[in-house]
């Protein structure tokens, strides 16, 4: 399977996307923001960073690389994206995912190793796991409190779009303590903590987070 | 505007005042560059010259002292490039090559904390970018006023800001640093950015502009008022009551265009496309031209109406002094400007040709059709050359004599308990996570230890786990008693706690935080902080390859405490095989894999020799605030054998935690590896519990080793000659000392984590 990790200027964890979905036993494909043309890959995984320097809204001017004119549509069929942190932003600016991400409620950036439930494992990227199940995983953003309006909360938690939740601590304020949900057809996922960077004990606080590229190379795939 | 000053016209008008004074030049100082041009300066040149002969740029009070890291450096065969570059190169194997340097930031960050902060971590970057390297992590040595005092509540937050905000922006992991307080730095904190950078061999880049017919290409951000004059009017002057008149000296910094830039440099290099390339910091485009034309065919001219500006009002002065950030100069052939142009458009990256290099000995500079600049570059770039007065000041005597043996100590176990919570509390030693939760110590995917650890790790070769470690170390307190112990005191540390992560030490850099070298006790020490260094590094066989300078850290008449802050590089040859600072619960971990049974436990160890010493320690400091005595004793023959120790008993898998004994001694270790491994330990004191608890003595550390390992340890230690002592066993939740007391990790915990919140603000919403 090939999973394409889209590079924007300002993208800073591609790098260990790229490396996540080779440990789970993808073959990974650099995509470049500014070509139109997503090389035929199975899946797409827009990484963490600071795309354009965050310097508008988070994500806001990434949704306009040429690469999304591609992206939208072929999401919108069944294509399987994951967005992380800024990718998840990306993915909200560019209403394939409801809601919006704020500054933090403390106002500062905050690196930590956090407790997620998997509410939905369902879905194309959390299949590996039962659902309710803790996993570890960092959480490191200064913009990742996630913000809807209360018909949009509602209707997420009754369909089980839903995907992650912070388990023990709330770290940013986010809205029913959401960390990670989904569109209507579990395809398109975004989360703002980091599951790439829970790849190995080596160089995280675990390797919980392969389970998100496990998934998408389960058998099944929405396509 | 007034008309433009050229070389005609200060060939004409011969005796016009110029403003050198203002710019930071003395009268002598100008009379040598009218001497070397034969005529007055233009006023383009006198930019030039001031910013390039400020105490900075020149190092003109330091060099004659700084000689002495080559003259008595050990013999190494790491070193591929050593001082005199932007930075050092070492070889750490397999074909790779490691650059790192540290650099100070001091003075714009108590004007502007955000920015000042920020723009030290982006330029010290870029000076690893220059060498050829991908930058791999940074850190950050802070150093601030008492935590209580009201200015630290501005400057602290906002330096913490500055360079989460351009460190997580840029993509690099933030793998350690240290943060202390002392009234010493009230006006005048430290803010000493590291950056590392790793290259294959054959990808060292050269800072010379070579080649005469050669393309010279400015490109980066574009060229602003913001710092100018910021190298000689900020880092050399002393603050007085105007700081807040000299912010539009402060750079701003754009991490993302410094992102772009790193990532447009490396294809550019890849490429092979650049001949010659240089960083603009510190005097910008008067450095970079003067400094590449210097080093290489010693000739160059430059139309500065091609620099491309963000203020078209600009005149030459300014634009040779602005330090606006995210720039870089680069030398490149004719039939391959169009290549580089075309790598730099893909990264949205903006580049103008500037001019050319010459052989003709001279830096030409053009503006409008008329020649504004006309020097020989190596009179600039090469600078004055200072030797100070130097004296040892008369106060040492009592300061000496003023030993912390007479403070009353703690008599009994609550005693004891109490002052180890008071340590433990202090800003000093308290959890340091508001701080480094602002930092992604993640990105990029390869660090393997960061702080709170000894040392930061980080993984280079993912298939044979080679790695390196990097430790920064000062102590202020120990400079001010004996700067000449106090540095080796720094090196020792940052040397052993690279060495607890199982790394061998491979080489040096420092950044020299002082108050004014005009003031010949000033002078004293760092004459004797550089002698130090040069003697401490020439024992333990690491070389320095690098480092920085920062003096006027002084208010009023008042110096900072003299504060070298040392970086050691070690090299791990697997760093699957590390060890960090926390204690492991080996009975848990074995129970639930099914081992059950009365499962044995991690022993504790205590290796070095303690001796009373209480000089400048945190002790005497936080519990009396008292700092008189002399500095505990370094002894570099034991640190280098207790680092070999560490490295091989890490690389024979015999150990599950080692922490160096530093600021709070034994007492502080064992608590720090109690709370990082989440489990407690129950130890017997060998000896006077106080001192065995508090003494920071040198060259020691505190290991766990694994059940099983005893016997192996115990020959290995033997074997490298250190003395050793097994204190106790790791697990349970509370932190037991024999005879003396009983702290729950609870308590430990909450002590520890609750004092930076309560000074400065919950980080959590909730």
């Amino acid at each position: 399977m090939r999973i394409g990790v889209i590079t924007f200027p300002g993208s800073l964890d591609d790098r260990d996307a790229a490396r996540a979905a080779r440990l789970a036993g993808a073959e990974p494909v650099a995509l470049w923001h500014g070509d139109r043309d997503l090389r035929g890959v199975d899946a797409v995984i827009l990484p963490g960073g600071f795309s354009y320097g965050d310097y508008l809204r988070c994500g806001a001017i990434a949704r306009f690389a040429p690469v999304m004119g591609e992206l939208v549509p072929a999401a919108r069929s069944g294509l399987p994206v994951l967005g992380i942190c800024n990718g998840f932003q990306i993915l909200c600016e560019a209403h394939l995912l409801p809601g919006a991400l704020t500054r933090n409620a403390g106002l500062k950036f905050i690196t930590r190793d956090l407790r997620l439930r998997v509410e939905n494992a369902r879905t194309a990227w959390t299949r590996a796991y039962s659902g309710g199940q803790q996993i570890l995983v960092p959480l490191k953003s200064g913009e990742g409190a996630y913000a809807a309006d209360p018909g949009t909360l509602a209707d997420l938690e009754a369909s089980g779009q839903v995907v992650i939740r912070y388990a023990e601590d709330n770290p940013n304020g986010s809205a029913a303590a959401i960390a990670g949900v989904c569109n209507a057809e579990g395809n398109v996922v975004g989360l703002m903590p980091h599951p790439e960077h829970a790849i190995d004990p080596l160089t995280g606080p675990s390797a919980d987070g392969l389970g998100f590229f496990r998934s998408v190379l389960a058998a099944g795939v929405m396509a | 505007m007034s008309p433009v000053d050229t070389v005609a016209r200060a060939a004409v008008e011969a005796d016009l005042p110029q403003p050198f004074a203002e710019l930071g030049l003395t009268r002598d100082e100008y009379e040598k560059i009218v001497a070397t041009l034969g005529r007055r300066p233009t006023g383009a040149e006198l930019a030039l010259y001031s910013v390039m002969w400020s105490e900075h740029c020149s190092y003109k009070s330091s060099k004659v002292h700084l000689r002495q890291f080559a003259a008595k450096a050990p013999p190494s065969g790491a070193l591929l490039a050593g001082i005199g570059h932007n930075a050092g190169v070492v070889d750490i194997g397999q074909g790779y090559a490691v650059t790192f340097k540290i650099e100070s930031h001091n003075h714009p960050s108590y004007v502007e904390p955000h920015q000042g902060a920020a723009t030290g971590v982006g330029g010290i970057v870029r000076d690893i970018l220059a060498m050829g390297a991908r930058p791999v992590a940074v850190m950050d040595a802070l150093r601030f006023g008492p935590a209580t005092a009201p200015d630290t509540g501005r400057v602290l937050p906002g330096v913490v800001g500055g360079i989460s905000f351009y460190g997580n922006c840029l993509g690099l992991p933030n793998i350690g640093g240290e943060l202390d307080f002392d009234p010493s730095y009230a006006g005048n904190p430290l803010v000493n950015a590291l950056c590392v950078g790793v290259m294959r061999h054959g990808d060292l880049q050269v800072a010379a502009a070579s080649g005469p017919g050669n393309k010279v290409i400015l490109f980066g951000s574009t060229t602003g008022p913001d710092g100018v004059g910021g190298a000689s009017v900020l880092a050399s002057a002393t603050f007085g009551d105007a700081a807040a008149a000299k912010r539009p000296s402060v750079q701003v910094g754009d991490p993302f265009t410094e992102k772009l830039l790193v990532e447009c440099c490396l294809e550019l290099f890849a490429g092979g496309l650049v001949t010659g390339i240089q960083d603009l910091g510190a005097a910008g485009v008067a450095c970079a031209t003067t400094e590449l034309a210097a080093a290489g065919a010693g000739g160059m001219l430059i139309r500065l109406d091609d620099v491309p500006l963000r203020d078209a009002t600009l005149g030459p002065p300014e634009i040779l002094m602005s330090e606006s950030q995210e720039r870089m100069m680069a030398v490149v052939e004719p039939g391959r400007v169009d290549e580089f142009l075309a790598v730099c458009a893909r990264w949205d990256v903006r580049a103008a040709v500037i001019g050319e290099v010459t052989d003709a000995g001279r830096l030409v500079m053009t503006w409008r059709g008329e020649t504004v600049v006309d020097i020989p570059p190596a009179s600039a770039a090469d600078g004055p050359v200072y030797d100070r007065p130097l004296a040892r000041p008369a106060s040492q005597d009592a300061l000496a004599a003023d030993d912390p043996a007479a403070l009353p100590r703690p008599v009994d176990g609550a005693g004891l308990r109490a002052d180890l919570l008071t340590l433990l509390g202090s800003p000093g030693l308290a959890d340091k996570s508001w701080v480094t939760d602002q930092y992604d110590r993640y990105v990029r995917g390869d660090t393997v230890l960061a702080m709170p650890e000894d040392a930061g790790l980080l993984r280079v070769d993912e298939a044979t786990g080679l790695g390196i470690a990097l430790a920064t170390d000062g102590n202020g307190r120990y400079g001010r008693l004996d700067p000449y112990l106090g540095t080796q005191l720094a090196l020792s540390e940052a040397y052993r706690n690279v060495a607890a992560t199982g790394a061998r030490p491979l080489a040096v850099t420092n950044c020299l935080n002082f108050g004014s070298p005009e003031d010949p006790a000033v002078m004293w020490q760092f004459a004797e902080a550089v002698r130090g260094l040069a003697d401490g590094c020439a024992v333990l066989g690491v070389p320095v390859t690098g480092g920085n300078v920062s003096f006027y850290n002084q208010t009023g008449t008042v110096a900072i405490h003299p504060t070298p802050v040392i970086g050691v590089l070690g090299v791990h040859d697997d760093v699957r095989r590390r060890v960090g600072v926390g204690f492991r619960d080996d009975a848990a971990l074995s129970s639930r894999g099914g081992l059950g049974g009365s499962s044995p436990r991690a022993s504790i160890v205590l290796l070095g020799r303690t001796e009373p010493e209480f000089g400048g320690s945190a002790w005497a400091h936080v519990r009396h605030g008292h700092l008189g005595g002399r500095p505990p004793a370094p002894d570099l023959e034991a640190e280098r054998r207790l680092a070999a120790l560490l490295a091989a008993a890490a690389a024979d898998g015999l150990l599950s935690a080692a922490h160096d004994l530093s600021d709070g001694g034994l007492a502080v270790a064992l608590a720090e590896s109690c709370l990082r491994g989440g489990v407690g330990c129950r130890v017997g004191l060998p000896g006077d519990p106080f001192t065995v608890l508090f003494s920071e003595s040198a060259a020691r550390a505190v290991v766990a080793v694994r059940p099983g390992a005893e016997a192996a340890f115990e020959q290995l230690r033997e074997a490298h000659g250190v003395p050793g002592a097994t204190i106790g066993t790791v697990g349970g939740d509370s932190l037991a000392v024999d005879g003396c007391f009983v702290i729950p990790l609870t308590e430990l915990a909450a002590v520890h984590a609750r004092t930076l919140p309560a000074l400065f603000g919950p980080v959590l919403s909730d």
